[in-house]
């Protein structure tokens, strides 16, 4: 434990070769303690092959991994009690109730009678599916079924929970329920690793994120941190009346700007001084006898950040 | 020990929960064996000494090599088979798990085949204890040998179609029908290396007292050896199962 000096979660060179097809690259990073872990990265690069190497259901390569110190193949059954796993297909037992599932998994954690069947109580509870405790798996909506898949691993009160990609392909209400239920967990002392591909989700929730691609960790970093090293640049939204000058006009004629986007009936502008270039479009705009209809400033979206990072890695 | 020991039996138990009703369970663990009995019976020769604890034995081969193939490549489909990966218990617990319920199954199918080889031959089993000791041996053997088989089908539709692929030639290439001394002597290897021929060589000798080609020593030593070695070999397979 005081090798790992606080790592919840500690990774040494980890690598996989699926037959000849390197899917994680010598990756190396340590989850402190406490903290909501966000491991952001584009379908492909790696993110559930790592978590399933971490809790052991898929071989390892090369390289190690310790979970509150231990190694996850040498001390597999002390490392597997102090953590939970949501994958990324909600895979409970089909025929079972709710009820039903959550009991099985604490008994094969080893939870005793008793205790078992409170905490299965407490944390069906806890998610909004007490009521709902003896509907058969196969019965409910994909949103429950996630939830679920969370009340599942956490049965056996465990300190570090993963999660594959828990809110893709939930609606905003059921993602933003899990988003508050996470950070809930979070504060009572579970430490959280969560892969998403989704730059908000990761900036949104994560303490820290660790940014993954083409199976190599590129950055990791605060969301402050990472904002500022990708130094996200702020987009000049412009549009005109009776027409909107063509994109070669702007480029031309106003100062400091980079590059200029017809987006529907707007333009984007990207300049290197933004105020710079708002006062000098208004000049143009006045020059050429153009009204401004619709006048904007705001900061790079999730996707071109995420592109932003993305590609600054390759 | 103990410990994992109990978490099989959990296994077990949900497993039975869920797929007690499927038709493969029911169909060729518990009705095929009987009605199988029942046929020999209705036949000019009848169920005869020698048939009668053919018939247990294939019972509880039948019964023991269904259910276990049900829930491991339905599973395996579903992705749910890898929740068990997860806990903290080694594969043998899991093996051993997902052989239970098949195991629990050929004991209750033996049941009607047994009472109806009562009834016909009117003489209770020569040894009945190590009748006890035959059948959980077979269902023992039998059911690891299940879990074996079960991972090298990969979709549940041809779950049944594959297992009964191989489990009839077994059948009809043990001693089961025929005796052993009675087969074409080129097909005598075939049979010898099969593990149906010491599974039923033990009922056999249990019930009658008398026995085909091994010595009661014999047949209970390789039988359990067999149920042993299957139970180790199924584990190794669900650990190479991983990617
Ligand atoms: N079982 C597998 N066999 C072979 N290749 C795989 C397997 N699983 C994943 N891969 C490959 O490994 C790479 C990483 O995949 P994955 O970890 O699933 O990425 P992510 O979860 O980030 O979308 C991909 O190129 C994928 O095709
Ligand atoms: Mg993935």
């Amino acid at each position: 434990m005081t090798e790992c000096g606080g790592c919840a979660v500690s990774v040494e060179g980890l690598t996989k070769i699926y037959d000849g097809t390197l899917a994680v690259d010598h990756i190396s990073f340590c989850v402190r303690r406490g903290e909501i872990f966000g491991f952001l990265g584009p379908n492909g690069a790696g993110k559930t092959t790592t978590v399933r190497m971490l809790v052991g259901l898929t071989r390892i390569t090369s390289g190690s991994a310790r979970i509150c110190g231990y190694d996850v193949v040498r001390d597999y059954k002390r490392a597997r009690a102090l953590f939970g796993v949501v994958p990324d297909v909600s895979n409970l037992y089909f025929e079972l109730t709710c009820y039903q599932n959550l009991l099985f998994s604490a008994k094969m954690y080893g939870v005793p009678g008793s205790i078992a069947r409170r905490r299965v109580e407490d944390v069906l509870k806890f998610f909004g599916l007490w009521e709902i405790r003896n509907r058969k798996f196969k019965a409910l909506s994909k949103g429950l079924k996630r939830r679920l898949a969370i009340a599942a691993a956490l049965v056996h009160d465990p300190k570090v929970l993963f999660l594959d990609e828990p809110t893709s392909g939930l609606d905003v209400m059921s993602r933003r329920m899990l988003w508050s239920k996470l950070r809930e967990l979070n504060k009572s002392g579970v430490t959280i690793f969560l892969t998403t591909h989704n730059v908000y989700e990761a900036f949104h929730i994560s303490s820290r994120i660790a940014v993954i691609n083409k199976g190599r960790i590129t950055a990791i970093g605060s969301p402050g941190e990472l904002s500022r090293k990708f130094s996200v640049q702020e987009v000049i939204e412009a549009g005109f009346h009776p027409r909107n000058p063509s994109e070669e006009e702007i480029l031309g004629n106003v100062k400091g700007v980079l590059e200029v986007r017809v987006r529907g009936d707007h333009l984007e502008i990207i300049a290197s001084d933004p105020t710079v270039a708002l006062e000098d479009l208004a000049r143009y705009a006045r020059l050429r006898g153009l009204s401004i209809s619709m006048l904007r400033l705001r900061g790079a979206d999730a996707e071109e950040l995420f592109l932003k990072i993305i590609g600054e890695a390759e | 020990m103990i410990e994992e020991f109990a978490r099989s039996f959990y296994i077990a138990l949900k497993d039975l929960r869920e797929y007690y009703m499927k038709p493969g369970s029911i169909s060729w663990g518990i009705l095929f064996p009987f009605v199988f009995a029942l046929a020999f019976m209705a036949k000019r020769g009848g169920l005869t000494e020698w048939l009668a604890p053919g018939m247990i034995a294939l019972a509880l081969f039948f019964g023991s090599t269904s259910m276990s193939a049900m829930s491991i490549v339905f599973e395996r489909r579903m992705g749910s088979f890898e929740r068990l990966l997860l806990f903290p218990v080694t594969y043998v617990c899991i093996a051993l798990g997902k052989s239970l319920s098949s195991f629990l199954l050929g004991v209750i199918s033996v049941v009607p085949v047994f009472l109806l080889s009562l009834a016909v031959l009117r003489v209770p089993p020569a040894h009945p204890l190590l009748l006890v000791v035959a059948a959980v041996l077979a269902a023992f053997a039998s059911s690891t040998f299940g879990v074996l088989l079960s991972f090298l089908v990969k979709e549940p539709e041809q779950v049944m179609v594959v297992f009964n692929l191989v489990r009839f030639p077994m059948m009809f290439l043990s001693d089961i029908i025929i005796p052993v001394s009675s087969m074409p002597h080129y097909l005598i290897p075939v049979v010898l290396v099969q593990p149906l021929t010491y599974l039923t060589e033990t009922v056999r000798y249990a019930y009658t007292g008398t026995y085909d080609i091994l010595p009661p020593t014999l047949s209970f030593t390789i039988s359990l050896i067999l149920g042993i070695a299957f139970l180790l070999l199924a584990s190794d397979t669900i650990r190479r199962s991983k990617p």
